[in-house]
């Protein structure tokens, strides 16, 4: 189902990232970046809701909004009953949609901003994102001091937070349509292999963007998929010219951009929630308005895993959203 | 597509795990924590005098000591990512396993915390080792009878 937006504008965002993202070869386009990755709390679980609060505080500073000038909140992240996110919103005045699509969770949250603003009583839309990688490895890996060998294919949870201002009001990078994505079983069950759990996700997102659209993969200056990973990112390319035909031009996957993979210990690169956002609101955002990419297609992808199903034998589905973005003119 | 021709993509992108850098550095690290293991015997009772069933317990005393204190300091994992299953198998792994999800848990208390997840990775090991223990000891009895 793809859903075309005639006035839906991204007016601002905001970035903040832990030390290895801020290390990494596009920490200069991020707001803030912290050094230690318990910025001041007592536990990683706090130290993730600090994120969407940090995020919020940039966003609002930037947009000299108040918490009273927002009408809704949507936000989503990966712990357990969203605890990143309900505990970060506990003090906000607007009402908060939380959300859980794993590490698609941004563009989700984009295009379900996009369809409230279509009432009328609701103008400004923020949206939130935010993953820790300690948080995570802690509640779907092992303890954090346990490290344990990975394989080569495992991607590394980014951290950090993000906020979108999403409106009516003409000014930012134009959400002009999207995407939302089914729920497809790639028949694998390996967690340490998310890259292939996703791409046949993203590949049917993508083919079903084009299709709905009657676009070419041309059309778009860049397509860009979520936390794929340098494995996936191949795997994908290969399915999506066997499965439908069709080569990606002008592609690539965040997962590889956020980190320098042959410095950082990243394995085969970055994922997470944030991960898309962070490497869209920071890096492609600041290439868009400088006119260097004028249509971005943003396929964010989410490995639905459940440690229980997995235990029991069960493959990972996995969704993928996408949302079409372009510069204004 | 059919799972099978897609799990044909996914083997040809995915990068093959070195074993035999693997399987050589578990080896010779395991080579090595048993000469130390033997070297803390041989000083246990040398230089203390203790009777060498005793002075064995202290080795596996102080090499738990040792991981233990590793993974509290926060650097025992690194060493682990490098040598693998050669600190992974002898006690170390064990020691460090308990460790680290000790100190995960422990703030979320006591009990409900550290006490009933100390043993997260580790509880299956004290199990399955008590079950082969039981298993073994039966086959040797009943081998004995015969």
């Amino acid at each position: 189902m793809t859903l075309k937006y005639n006035n839906v504008y991204i007016n601002c965002t905001s970035t903040v990232t832990g030390p290895y993202e801020g290390n990494g070869p596009l920490g200069n386009y991020f707001d803030k970046s912290f050094s230690d990755l318990y910025f001041g709390e007592k536990n990683w679980e706090d130290a993730e809701s600090k994120l969407i609060k940090e995020a919020l505080e940039i966003l609002y500073e930037k947009t000299g909004a108040t918490k009273f000038d927002i009408d809704l909140f949507i936000s989503g992240d990966l712990s357990n009953q969203l605890a990143a996110s309900n505990y970060a919103y506990a003090g906000e005045e607007a009402p908060l949609i939380g959300i859980y699509a794993a590490c698609a969770s941004s563009t989700l949250g984009l295009a379900l901003a996009a369809n409230s603003l279509e009432r009328k009583e609701i103008e400004k839309v923020v949206c939130t994102v935010c993953s820790h990688n300690n948080a995570a490895e802690k509640q779907f890996r092992y303890p954090v001091e346990y490290g344990g060998p990975k394989p080569k294919t495992t991607t590394f949870t980014a951290t950090g937070g993000v906020a979108a201002l999403v409106s009516g009001k003409k000014e930012g990078i134009r959400l002009e349509s999207a995407t939302i994505g089914k729920v497809i079983n790639s028949n694998i069950s390996d967690v340490y292999h998310m890259g292939a759990v996703m791409a046949p996700a993203a590949a049917d997102t993508i083919y079903r963007h084009l299709q709905d659209t009657g676009r070419s993969v041309n059309y778009y200056d860049l397509i860009l998929t979520g936390d794929l990973g340098i494995y996936g990112k191949e795997i994908l390319k290969e399915y999506m010219e066997k499965e439908y035909g069709i080569t990606l031009q002008n592609y690539e996957d965040t997962g590889v951009m956020l980190f320098n993979l042959q410095k950082q210990p990243v394995y085969a690169g970055a994922s997470g929630p944030v991960c898309a956002p962070l490497v869209t609101y920071g890096y492609i955002f600041s290439e868009m308005k400088k006119k260097k990419l004028k249509r971005v297609l943003l396929v964010a992808t989410g490995a639905l895993m459940n440690p229980s199903r997995v235990n029991e034998k069960e493959s990972i589905p996995a969704i993928a959203h996408a949302v079409s973005l372009e510069v204004l003119a | 597509m059919e799972k099978k021709k897609y799990e044909e993509i996914v083997d040809k992108h995915t990068p093959s795990e070195n074993i035999v850098v693997n399987a050589l550095t578990a080896f010779t690290i395991g080579g090595i924590m048993g000469i130390i293991g033997q070297a803390l015997i041989d000083f246990y009772s040398y230089y203390l005098t203790i009777p060498t069933k005793e002075a064995t317990v202290c080795m596996i005393v102080t090499l738990i000591f040792i991981s233990c204190l590793l993974t509290s300091l926060g650097f025992f994992d690194k060493i682990v990512n490098f040598c693998k299953c050669g600190l992974i198998v002898p006690i170390t792994g064990f020691a460090h396993a308990t460790m680290s999800a000790a100190l995960e848990y422990r703030k979320e208390g006591f009990i409900s915390g550290l006490g009933s997840n100390m043993l997260k990775i580790s509880g299956a090991v004290i199990i399955f080792g008590v079950v082969s223990a039981w298993t073994f000891s039966l086959i040797r009895m009943l081998l004995g009878v015969i």
